[in-house]
């Protein structure tokens, strides 16, 4: 049974190295995708103006802002895809656009 | 325990980035909150019907998922939940598995493949009894196709199959109200709720909903950027609209028991539901006025008989 | 030691599953599938099984619980008939791009319309392209050595693909007959234990199951699917193999009936493959070298094998018991005549549709069918190559 992980699978592999019925058998392996590519605006975190409310983070509906011991840290800028409605969830004005160039 | 955000967004991440929902879909907010409400130490298995969220979080061979995960096809999420549920009863009976470890079954899907082409398999589970939660991500139309109308669009909303022109303000018929129809059916938890506040509504329906055995639904309303018509980050403002108009009330059904868990200090008038979208663009043209006043009719008229059974 | 029983072929089918004991078992009933069910239930009822067995709304869903149980890890079964074939022919194709090797019994029944409940193989055939192993059966001892051995073929790792086990409505679905049943613990052993690597519910890792495909991905998951049915083709034979050191039965892709010289043949499926031997005996008695091929694998089609056993035979009569609507012929002879286009020298070859919604198929039948051969041989003149008969009125 051919188990391969996601990385070891891409458009250039013959189909005996499909798995089998198409199965992935890991985690998360979207995030080999970079949906940051698509972003034609990017959310700034102002870390100074920052409460820490984390009010942002369950509202971002691509994961892209990491929460570890209670805090949010940067953008996941990988993934981030500047839908903005993380700035509309910050009562502190902490996230701001950046017009990409 | 009471909810705080802090310690929800501490625990690991079960719906991962790098999914191709579009930029703004809630429907990525409600996975990551749907999975939150999992206790960090049981696993999950999620049935999801075909439509967006499908064709998004699990494109070969990129699964959004931390947990075990499957599609079959559109109308048939709760069929196959059924038999995920039927496998893992047997295979701890039969020691085919760890009795110790608890797997939760998750179906998720739609309003196409909820409220219309999914309805058939959604109220067999249902009646069956199985020890199952439903979500449906309720975003007012077939939006995987591109916006065409479904039994859970409202009235006068403009869908690509039934648009506003010269002789059409939309919809024609008001939408069904499936979450009275599961109420029917016995369902011991029974939900409407939606993305507001610091998602405490969300998570505690979503959380009851998964720890009581039996079939239980949340029904969540899940604005689409792209088919409501308003800007992505206005998603707040329009959750908000909607429960403070009372054009999706939030309340829970506990064997039979209706509480609301949100209710507007003052509710406003549905035109400020209405005017953030373009969907419903139509009806603030001249000579259309007659069409909020008639959403209006229908929104007050369902939210008495809601209080009435609330009272 | 075999155990010397009197079964319909429902009953057949309903015993071996108890003996095989799957993990779950959705039904919706149908006629003439709907008995399998409910011996079934009176089996859970009784504790003789401890399968889950869940009554569902639809055929639809009966075989998309099937498909959720598989991919969790289970053994699952259902089983079906005409209308409820077509209700799940959507969920067939998805059973079998999965590689999820459900088993499925299938009591053969026209389709509508105009409705009808009596044999012909208008449902399974139609599903000829949905990825499912096919199995046949003459008789109900065939369809129970079938169904003993579906699951070993279905979970091949090198197959992995969804089967069903086929029989015809009424006529060996409900008539009982003479039967060797093989004993509980023999079967169970002989059948084995379901253990795929992954799956839902395995705690080590997740599994991600039936995910969106691009175009760069599709072809090559096709491809695959059909290789694995190829794969097929030896698993059935080892299996049959293994069946036959087990049990004493012999089985192979299909059984050639007084082929070894014949001028004329027959191929034929299912239960009149036992009126047309009678019709063999008979001409046979007469100086006339008629033989006859009975199809048991419909799916994987053994195409060069037929062409092999065909190639001495001057003309060959396939006998389709389902109407194709093609206008030049059913299916199991645009298959055949496929098979045989590239023989250096091959049969004339006719196709003939009979017997749709249970009409009778008699030994004279088959003789008049026969006769045509002769004819054909005699003259030269294949004739009509798609004709019908049993119908009352002249072919068109």
């Amino acid at each position: 049974m051919n188990m391969k992980k996601a990385t070891e699978i891409n458009e250039k592999i013959p189909w005996q190295e499909l798995t089998t019925g198409c199965e992935i058998a890991e985690p998360g392996t979207s995030r080999l995708t970079m949906t940051g590519e698509w972003r034609q605006k990017t959310p700034v975190w102002i870390e100074e103006k920052c409460k820490q409310c984390l009010l942002c983070a369950p509202f971002c509906p691509d994961s892209s802002i990491p929460v570890q011991d209670g805090k949010r840290g940067e953008f996941d800028y990988d993934h981030c895809k500047g839908c903005g409605i993380c700035l509309k969830t910050c009562p502190f004005d902490a996230i701001e656009w950046r017009e990409e160039a | 325990m009471a909810y705080n955000l802090k310690e929800e967004m501490n625990k690991k991440e079960r719906f991962y980035a790098g999914h191709r929902l579009c930029a703004g879909c809630a429907a990525g907010i409600v996975c990551r909150g749907m999975m939150r409400a999992l206790k960090p130490e049981d696993k999950a298995v999620i049935c999801n019907a075909t439509g967006c969220l499908e064709v998004s979080s699990f494109q070969y061979p990129y699964t959004a998922w931390d947990d075990s995960y499957i599609h079959t096809a559109f109308e048939n999420a709760s069929a196959t939940a059924s038999g995920v549920e039927a496998a893992y009863r047997v295979m701890k009976r039969r020691g085919k598995i760890d009795p110790d470890g608890q797997f939760k079954i998750l179906a998720i899907g739609g309003d196409g493949g909820t409220y219309d082409i999914g309805f058939q398999s959604l109220s067999g589970a249902l009646e069956r009894g199985h020890d199952f939660t439903y979500f449906c991500y309720d975003n007012n139309a077939y939006m995987n196709t591109g916006t065409q109308r479904s039994s859970a669009t409202p009235r006068f909303a403009s869908a690509t199959t039934t648009p506003a022109g010269i002789d059409s303000v939309g919809k024609k018929q008001t939408q069904k109200d499936l979450t009275q129809i599961v109420v029917a059916h016995g369902s011991p938890y029974v939900a409407q709720t939606t993305l507001f506040g610091n998602m405490k509504d969300f998570h505690e329906k979503a959380h009851r909903a998964i720890y009581t055995a039996g079939p239980t639904f949340v029904n969540v309303l899940t604005p689409c950027p792209r088919g409501w018509q308003y800007p992505a980050d206005d998603l707040l403002a329009i959750c908000r609209a909607a429960i403070d108009t009372c054009v999706w009330p939030v309340y829970e059904v506990v064997n039979g028991e209706y509480r609301l868990t949100y209710e507007p200090k003052r509710k406003l008038p549905v035109e400020d539901f209405m005017r953030l979208q373009g969907r419903f663009s139509h009806c603030f043209k001249p000579g259309n006025e007659w069409t909020i006043e008639a959403a209006q009719e229908y929104v007050d008229q369902k939210w008495e008989e809601l209080l009435s059974r609330c009272r | 030691m075999s155990i010397r029983e009197r079964l319909s072929g429902n009953e057949a089918i309903a015993t071996a599953m108890r003996q095989i004991n799957p993990d779950v078992f959705a039904m919706f009933p149908i006629t003439p599938s709907t008995e399998i069910p409910q011996y079934y239930a009176q089996y859970v009822a009784d504790g003789r099984v401890d399968t889950e067995f869940i009554c569902v709304e639809s055929e639809h869903s009966a075989l998309s619980a099937c498909l959720g149980a598989e991919a969790a890890g289970c053994r699952a079964v259902t089983a079906t008939s005409s209308a409820g074939l077509s209700y799940m022919n959507e969920v067939l194709y998805v059973a079998a791009s999965l590689r999820l090797p459900v088993v499925l019994a299938v009591s053969c029944r026209a389709l509508t319309g105009p409705i009808n409940i009596n044999h012909d193989y208008s449902d399974s055939l139609a599903e000829r392209d949905s990825g499912f192993i096919q199995l046949y059966a003459e008789n109900n001892q065939e369809v129970y050595d079938n169904y003993l051995m579906a699951h070993r073929i279905a979970e091949h790792p090198d197959v992995r693909l969804p089967l069903m086990v086929c029989e015809d409505g009424f006529i060996t679905s409900h008539a009982i007959e003479n039967i060797e049943l093989e004993e509980d613990a023999a079967v169970a052993a002989f059948a084995g234990q379901y253990c795929p690597e992954n799956y839902l519910l395995k705690k080590e890792n997740p599994l991600a199951v039936g995910p969106y495909g691009i175009s760069a991905y599709y072809m090559e998951a096709r491809v695959a699917q059909a290789n694995a049915m190829a794969n097929a083709k030896q698993v059935i034979l080892d299996v049959a193999a293994d069946f036959e050191k087990t049990f004493g039965r012999s089985y192979g892709f299909f059984e050639s009936y007084r082929m070894a010289d014949a001028e004329i043949a027959m191929l034929i499926m299912g239960s009149s493959a036992g009126t047309a031997k009678a019709a063999v005996d008979e001409l046979r008695n007469e100086g006339v070298k008629a033989g006859l091929i009975k199809l048991r694998v419909f799916r994987p089609f053994p195409g060069e094998e037929l062409a092999a056993a065909l190639k001495n035979c001057l003309a060959v009569a396939v006998m389709d018991k389902s109407e194709g609507f093609s206008a030049c012929g059913g299916p199991l002879f645009a298959e055949t005549a496929g098979a045989c286009f590239n023989l250096e020298k091959r049969p004339k070859m006719i196709d003939i549709v009979y017997g749709l919604g249970g009409r009778d198929f008699t030994v004279k039948a088959a003789k008049e069918v026969y006769a045509r051969l002769s004819d054909i041989v005699k003259t030269g003149e294949t004739g009509p190559v798609y004709s019908h008969m049993g119908q009352r009125g002249a072919d068109f």
